[in-house]
């Protein structure tokens, strides 16, 4: 058995060395040769400063944006590192809410936000990835029915018709990857910057 | 349940069956020492990391000293993770000034990763330096997945050999499977990753002034080199929190699906490898019949489930199935898929979040887990359990028909049958046992997210996860706790070393019997039958064994939640 305690310890050093630093670091370089962009995070840039990645969601309040999906991550209080607050869309610290199926406060929390989203728009049934927290916390995409949903209050709050506001929430819906794979989405940041780029023209 | 749905899941089941067979082939001309179109750039690395290390690749071992180098690897690995999880705050490549991980943590993120668990009590971009995902994490991706590839050639050699005494060399076979296997596939693997957007950078954490003007931090790293070998390993931790469902770490549908089929694929690969070195590829078709059975169940029950939605959810009019804790880009088939896929395979990444599952759609990752895995399996640990089962399964045919019972041309005796039994007790003693203590111990009982039947689910689902070397988790369960931290790891221990140790002494007296050839009065285990005594052998072992609890769990939450029950 002692002939093995060789091995054990350079065998497990040079692998380390192979698979823990020669291999990443290679890849780090290949990546940044061929996809730059997608290495980096896939930043969008508006008037040279960093807004955001095409594929991180972030929050959306204002009436005159197009908004994601609830959030649940979380960060530490900052007036006490023990506890966490809530902070939507933290693209710090991933995760989703936890809630089970019978859980009451998922329960509660859903009906506060369908009653919002009828009082918003009483014409269309509430699609529910609207009111569904994500897995990730931070997720870019709505469904095209969430989309359509929004198209009245932003089409008011920009004072731009109805119509040029679903023109743009079309052109910006993606669908299945060769008509099968995936669902078909809305990235909200994509369609922001869209409504965004229309009104100042 | 959609057509479309379906037909994502026929294509996903098509293209495993077929890569199956050529992967097998590949890896069969791996272990057994033969050329491969890689070796002329590959084989003189081979020899050189051998002469260095001091390894005699023609100097087979015998089963227990196989076992013994096994360990002492995994001894190294350990203090590896363990010292640069502590260290990090002084090393190199930790951009975003991580501290030194707590001791606790670091020894349950030590333990997690050598036994192919990857348990996520760590917070991924929160909690670790780059150094750390890379040297500590990666690296014992590529070693504990090389190490399961390598037991379960050891036990079919045992099978597939006759009157010998030794079942291969362990450093030959880890070396072999880590540089013709795992690490040219990862190459090609993360190069496609990046092209559907995922990170792969040394570079700080992103600040973005969002549209609205706030200030959002945006984790990066190295992402893709470790994604790759975290699936094709079915190891399963996070480069990130929220694993799989990151958009950085599965941005699209396209690298959703390959990361379905990349978890599935040496496991259902290693299945052909068995059959071609046992001498009869249908041996292993076989084995991967019982497979796909038990995983079409399971998918048709949890897509089913989560298709069809809570009752919450129902009575707020909310059509679409139940979207909470999943991902728009993937919506319910693909996360129910996942789900199925990442249990049935000891692999662990979730790309939606199992706690929020509705109680019928949550408790099939659960099950998976509690048959140990078998379903595919994790690399090698999923073949060397379905063979512990198989030997029952023969034992209790043999019974019927009071005959001294055959598998692939070796008597199965007291000895097999005894290491069989241990192997698959030992488990559910981790997983029912720490349970029990889980849901009365009030320091554990506090860390439940959810009131009810939903947190007694949680808590099972923690061990058996950790028992079973899963790493998927009922999120909600606060497992960075010092009373998680060390039972988990306790679980995760015994559940991959009482199962290997017993594997390898069956590995080692098979090698040892003699071959017999096969007679009128033989079982046959290429057909229907087989099939269906194995499957049924699987069901009511698992049955006998977990059902109670699971009433206590899923079962009884189902129930309270058609009676419209919250907790």
């Amino acid at each position: 058995m002692l002939r093995e305690i060789r091995p054990a310890i350079v065998l497990l050093l040079v692998l380390t060395a192979i698979t823990g630093l020669a291999y990443p670091l290679a890849m780090t370089g290949i990546a940044g040769a061929i996809f730059p962009a997608q290495a980096q995070g896939s930043l969008i840039e508006r008037d040279g400063k960093v807004v955001g990645s095409a594929l991180i969601g972030q929050e959306f309040k204002d009436d005159k944006y197009f908004h994601g999906r609830p959030s649940a991550t979380l960060a530490p209080d900052p007036n006490d590192s023990t506890k966490t607050v809530s902070v939507p869309y933290n693209a710090g610290n991933s995760g989703g809410s936890n809630l089970g199926p019978t859980s009451k406060a998922l329960a509660d929390r859903l009906k506060e936000d369908v009653d919002k989203l009828k009082a918003e728009n009483p014409n269309a049934a509430v699609p529910v990835d609207l009111v569904t927290t994500s897995a990730s916390g931070l997720d870019p995409d709505i469904s095209p029915e969430a989309a359509q949903f929004q198209v009245p209050r932003v089409a008011k709050a920009r004072n731009m018709p109805d119509d040029q506001v679903k023109q743009l929430v079309a052109s910006s819906t993606q669908g299945r990857l060769l008509g099968l794979l995936g669902e078909p989405r809305v990235n909200v940041l994509a369609l922001n910057l869209a409504l965004d780029r229309a009104a100042a023209k | 349940m959609t057509v479309i749905g379906w037909f994502q899941i026929i294509l996903f089941c098509a293209i495993i069956i077929a890569l199956t067979k050529p992967l097998g082939w590949y890896m069969t001309r791996v272990f057994n020492g033969e050329r491969t179109f890689l070796s002329p750039v590959l084989r003189p690395i081979e020899a050189g990391i051998y002469w260095f290390s001091g390894v005699d690749e023609r100097r087979e071992q015998h089963w227990l000293t196989y076992t013994v180098s096994m360990l002492l690897f995994h001894i190294g690995g350990f203090l590896i993770i363990y010292g640069v999880m502590r260290l990090q705050a002084v090393l190199p490549f930790n951009p975003a000034g991580q501290g030194a991980v707590a001791e606790d943590l670091s020894f349950n993120t030590a333990i997690s990763f050598i036994t192919n668990t990857n348990w996520q009590n760590y917070g991924g971009e929160s909690t670790i330096s780059y150094l750390v995902q890379m040297i500590g994490l990666t690296h014992q991706n590529f070693l504990s997945a090389a190490t399961g590839i390598a037991l379960a050639v050891a036990l079919i050699r045992g099978f597939s050999r006759a009157s010998m005494r030794t079942v291969g060399n362990f450093w030959v076979d880890v070396t072999r499977c880590t540089l013709y296997v795992l690490l040219p596939l990862c190459v090609v693997y993360t190069v496609f990753l990046i092209s559907q957007g995922m990170p792969q950078t040394l570079g700080d954490y992103v600040e973005a002034t969002t549209l609205e003007g706030a200030k959002q931090t945006i984790a990066v790293g190295p992402v893709a080199s470790q994604v790759a070998i975290k699936m094709l390993g079915t190891n399963g931790g996070g480069f990130f929190n929220a694993n799989a469902a990151h958009p950085f770490e599965n941005p699209t549908a396209l690298s959703n699906f390959v990361q379905m089929i990349s978890i599935f694929a040496l496991g259902a690969a290693l299945t052909n490898v068995f059959g071609r070195m046992v001498g009869n590829q249908r041996q292993g078709w076989a084995i991967l019949s019982v497979m796909g059975v038990l995983f079409l169940a399971g998918v048709a029950v949890t897509y089913w489930a989560e298709a069809n939605g809570t009752s919450t959810l129902h009575a707020l009019g909310l059509t679409g199935g139940n979207m909470e804790g999943k991902e728009v880009r993937f919506g319910i088939v693909a996360s129910s898929l996942f789900a199925v896929i990442t249990t049935a395979a000891s692999c662990g990444a979730v790309n939606a979040m199992h706690d929020s599952f509705t109680a019928l759609g949550g408790m099939i990752p659960l099950i998976n887990m509690q048959l140990g895995e078998i379903i595919v399996g994790g690399v090698g640990a999923g073949l060397y359990g379905m063979l512990l089962f198989v030997v029952l399964a023969i034992f209790v045919a043999g019974l019927m028909v009071g005959r001294t019972p055959e598998y692939v041309g070796k008597k199965i005796e007291a000895r097999e049958v005894k290491m069989a039994m241990l192997a698959i007790l030992v488990l559910p003693l981790m997983y029912l046992g720490w349970t029990a203590v889980g849901v009365v111990y009030p320091a554990a009982v506090a860390s439940m997210a959810n009131a009810g039947p939903h947190g007694f689910t949680e808590v099972l689902y923690a061990f058996t996860s950790a028992t079973g070397n899963n790493g998927s988790a009922f999120a909600g369960l606060t497992g960075n706790t010092f009373f998680y931290n060390l039972t988990l790891a306790s679980a995760m221990f015994v559940g991959r070393f009482f199962m290997i140790i017993p594997a390898m002494a069956i590995a080692g007296s098979l090698a040892a019997k003699k071959s017999i050839p096969p007679s009128a009065g033989t079982f046959p285990t290429t057909g229907g039958l087989f099939v269906g005594l194995v499957v049924g052998v699987i069901l009511i072992i698992g049955g006998l064994t977990f059902f109670p609890a699971l009433a206590l769990g899923p079962i009884v939450e189902h129930l309270a939640m058609n009676a419209g029950n919250v907790f």
